[in-house]
């Protein structure tokens, strides 16, 4: 959110392809998670399956399905157009208590899954960062947990759905029946047409404790070490400290966890409680207060390694513990980035992008570093590949954050790895067809009443610039 | 899950089985679904009756889903009262008996239409209050010969005093407020629970769209107010309970002002 007095851009970025040039005044109706960039647009919400596509009847602006918008960047925002939002078609409609197979329509939370599968014994085949984000979204960005080099993407468990085209064509894509449109909407970010119901299949567990255990490591080199013991751990996540430098670059703590085997109670979650009150002001997260956090929160865990049975809340979700905790970015909002480099070049080009960043000043202290697997998703335009994906969030300090994500996306294209779309705000359309080549293909099935403010920027032939 | 408390002082006979038998008119509306989600997760048996069926298919599955002990549903336009009889009884017969009859049927209408046309404003005349009336002279007949139930209607705060902005809505809900209300002073004491539901705005298919519609009341919070004070058959129920007060003022602003006012 640009205030009048103080333009977002400087003339040099304002040469680049991101389209948010003309940013929107006032309170917007629809946020991505990291607040930026900021458009105005029309919410329509959809109660009910059969209400798609006349929900979007006259609708010439284009429209985009969204959730609960906790995506980074603008895979969910369609500047001046309509968001369809499903979050209020919400059912279960089956649930097979032997096998685990769940019917839901798309709107469904996976904070609502939880409530209802925890207490029958079943569990997320895979877990994002946030269990707000929808059946649905987590379809559409493929998304992925830290079981993914176990249990791959999120889409692997999803054997099959309902797609509803803007022209009314409904149909059942799976493997087998509609296979293209199958392969083309999970990843395919929505665009492909609404996806009205799914099938996920949930796993048994016995516990809603998880066996935790923390160890410190230091560098990259001890990160690979960690990773290479753990392969037949199912859920591994290591939180890296990007403020430092010299010895204690990419410090980290590696967090592995397994479902307890110990049958024990299986409650619902309690609803959280904790709001972020305020938007704090811009300068509150410097590299000094960053710094400080991130040099707490590495001597927090006071011995090399910690064991204990944690619950699955904060083991997964620690930050929902806190409702609206990007406000702790202020006004302006924050950038995510999040590449994946293949192994390889997974060590070396890790290893300059968390430099170039401890170089840069810019303070995150949500560093996340984790090795993918090769499990294949089904999805055709999935970010997930074997290698190092590094996720780290900025707060935006206009040319500073801008030309330092461009930066790390060329290092990232260089050491021939890929951005993620659903955190993405920046990446060029030249990077963004590189990183995507099948984007051409991907074009085929894409609905033409459907688009992202996402995708006219990556696909817009003035992208390239740089 | 809970185990719930049998509803004792007005059933005859203790059924060993503690879930209720329980009718819902207007399943597929906003607080009814909400309200029925409760229901089914503490299993609960429920015949769900609604005029769309791909929508009330839906909510079906969703309770079968979600626990509920039995769901059955018709289809049917309440609109035409001359279908009352024979799907009430059916109901009744496939639930086995009544526990709660709860009902939710009712439009918003567009008010600015009506104002003009008599059609739309007696068709919002027609839903809200002389089908709710048709209804609950058969439930309220059924109910007291056998001195058991409770009728758990949702009225609207809007009911509570003609305003400008939307009076052909509201002079329904007032009909059916005053219908109900006398209905209980009639049968209460034959053992029946009669409840007046009026809800304030709250955020759900009816309301969406409306201006400050995000400020309005969490339909989760309102259908857990709303399953409590059921179990305890209170008479009148303000959901949430704020609007008691909200209302209690707006009664009392004199007519000379109020009508100047832009309400």
């Amino acid at each position: 959110m640009a205030s009048v007095d103080e333009p977002l851009f400087t003339p040099a970025a304002a040469n680049d392809a991101s389209g948010a040039r003309a940013q929107f005044q006032g309170k917007p109706p629809f946020e991505s998670w990291g607040r930026y960039p900021v458009y105005d647009a029309k919410v329509v919400p959809l109660h009910w399956q059969t209400d798609f596509p006349r929900v979007i009847d006259g609708v010439h602006s284009g429209a985009l399905p969204v959730g609960l918008g906790r995506s980074y960047g603008d895979v969910c925002l369609l500047k001046d157009g309509t968001l369809v939002q499903t979050t209020t078609m919400n059912r279960l409609l089956a649930f097979d208590a032997a096998t685990g197979l769940l019917t839901a329509e798309a709107g469904i939370s996976l904070a609502q899954i939880l409530d209802f599968a925890v207490p029958r014994g079943f569990f997320l085949p895979v877990s994002p960062g946030t269990k707000y984000v929808t059946l649905g979204g987590a379809i559409a960005n493929d998304i992925h947990g830290k079981n993914h080099h176990i249990a791959g993407t999120f889409g692997c468990h999803v054997p099959s759905f309902e797609l509803v085209r803007s022209d009314g064509t409904r149909m059942i894509c799976s493997s087998r029946e509609n296979p293209d449109f199958y392969a083309a909407t999970i990843g395919g970010l929505g665009l492909t047409g609404m996806i009205t119901r799914a099938q996920l299949q949930l796993k048994p567990i016995v516990s809603r404790k998880i066996d935790y255990q923390g160890i410190q490591f230091r560098g990259i080199d001890e990160f690979l070490t960690l990773t290479g013991q753990s392969k037949n751990i199912e859920y591994t996540v290591s939180w890296v400290d990007v403020t430092s430098t010299g010895k204690n670059l990419a410090r980290g703590i590696f967090m592995q966890g397994d479902h307890s085997h110990v049958p024990a109670p299986l409650g619902i979650s309690k609803k959280p409680k904790l709001a972020f009150p305020i938007e704090l002001p811009g300068f509150a997260l410097n590299r000094y207060s960053v710094a400080a956090f991130n040099a707490f929160y590495f001597h927090k865990q006071v011995k090399c390694r910690v064991s204990k049975l944690q619950d699955y809340e904060p083991f997964f979700y620690p930050l929902d513990a806190v409702h609206k905790w990007n406000r702790m970015y202020g006004k302006r909002g924050l950038l995510q980035f999040q590449n994946v480099i293949p192994w390889e070049h997974a060590r070396e080009g890790t290893e300059a992008i968390l430099k170039e960043v401890a170089k840069s000043g810019l303070a995150s202290f949500l560093a996340v570093l984790k090795a993918f697997g090769d499990v294949p998703s089904p999805g055709a335009m999935s970010f997930p590949k074997p290698g190092i994906t590094l996720a780290m969030d900025f707060p935006i300090k206009p040319e500073k954050s801008f030309a330092l994500f461009d930066r790390l996306a060329r290092m990232t294209h260089e050491f021939g790895g890929r951005l993620y779309p659903a955190k993405d705000a920046r990446m060029t359309a030249t990077q963004f067809q590189a990183f995507y080549p099948q984007w051409e293909r991907f074009k085929r099935y894409k609905d033409p009443a459907i688009t992202s403010s996402f995708w006219e920027r990556v696909t817009s032939p003035d992208g390239g610039a740089l | 899950m809970s185990s719930m408390q049998p509803n004792a002082a007005n059933n005859l006979v203790l059924r060993k089985n503690s879930s209720r038998r329980i009718l819902v008119l207007g399943a597929t509306s906003g607080i009814a679904e909400a309200v029925c989600r409760r229901w089914a997760e503490r299993g609960d048996r429920l015949f769900l009756v609604a005029r769309n069926e791909d929508k009330l298919v839906a909510v079906a599955a969703d309770m079968r889903t979600r626990g509920a002990a039995y769901v059955d549903i018709a289809v049917a336009n309440l609109d035409d009262t001359s279908i009352h009889a024979e799907l009430l009884a059916h109901a009744i017969n496939s639930l086995a008996g009544l526990d709660i009859a709860f009902l939710a049927l009712g439009v918003l209408g567009d008010q600015l239409s009506a104002e003009r046309n008599f059609p739309e404003a007696a068709q919002i005349l027609h839903t809200n209050l002389i089908a709710p009336v048709s209804l609950l002279i058969w439930l309220g007949n059924y109910c007291a010969q056998r001195h058991s139930g409770t009728l758990a209607v949702l009225s609207s705060v809007a009911g509570e005093r003609g305003r400008k902005s939307n009076y052909v809505y509201g002079s329904s809900k007032a009909g059916l407020t005053a219908f109900v209300d006398g209905l209980r002073n009639r049968i209460d004491r034959e053992g029946v629970r009669v409840m007046t539901i009026k809800p304030g705005p709250v955020k759900t298919t009816m309301t969406a769209g409306m201006k400050g519609s995000e400020k309005f009341a969490d339909v989760d919070a309102v259908a857990a107010s709303l399953v409590k004070a059921i179990d305890r058959g209170a008479d009148v129920v303000y959901v949430p309970g704020i609007w008691r007060v909200i209302m209690a003022v707006i009664r009392s602003i004199p007519e000379r002002i109020f009508k100047k006012l832009n309400l």
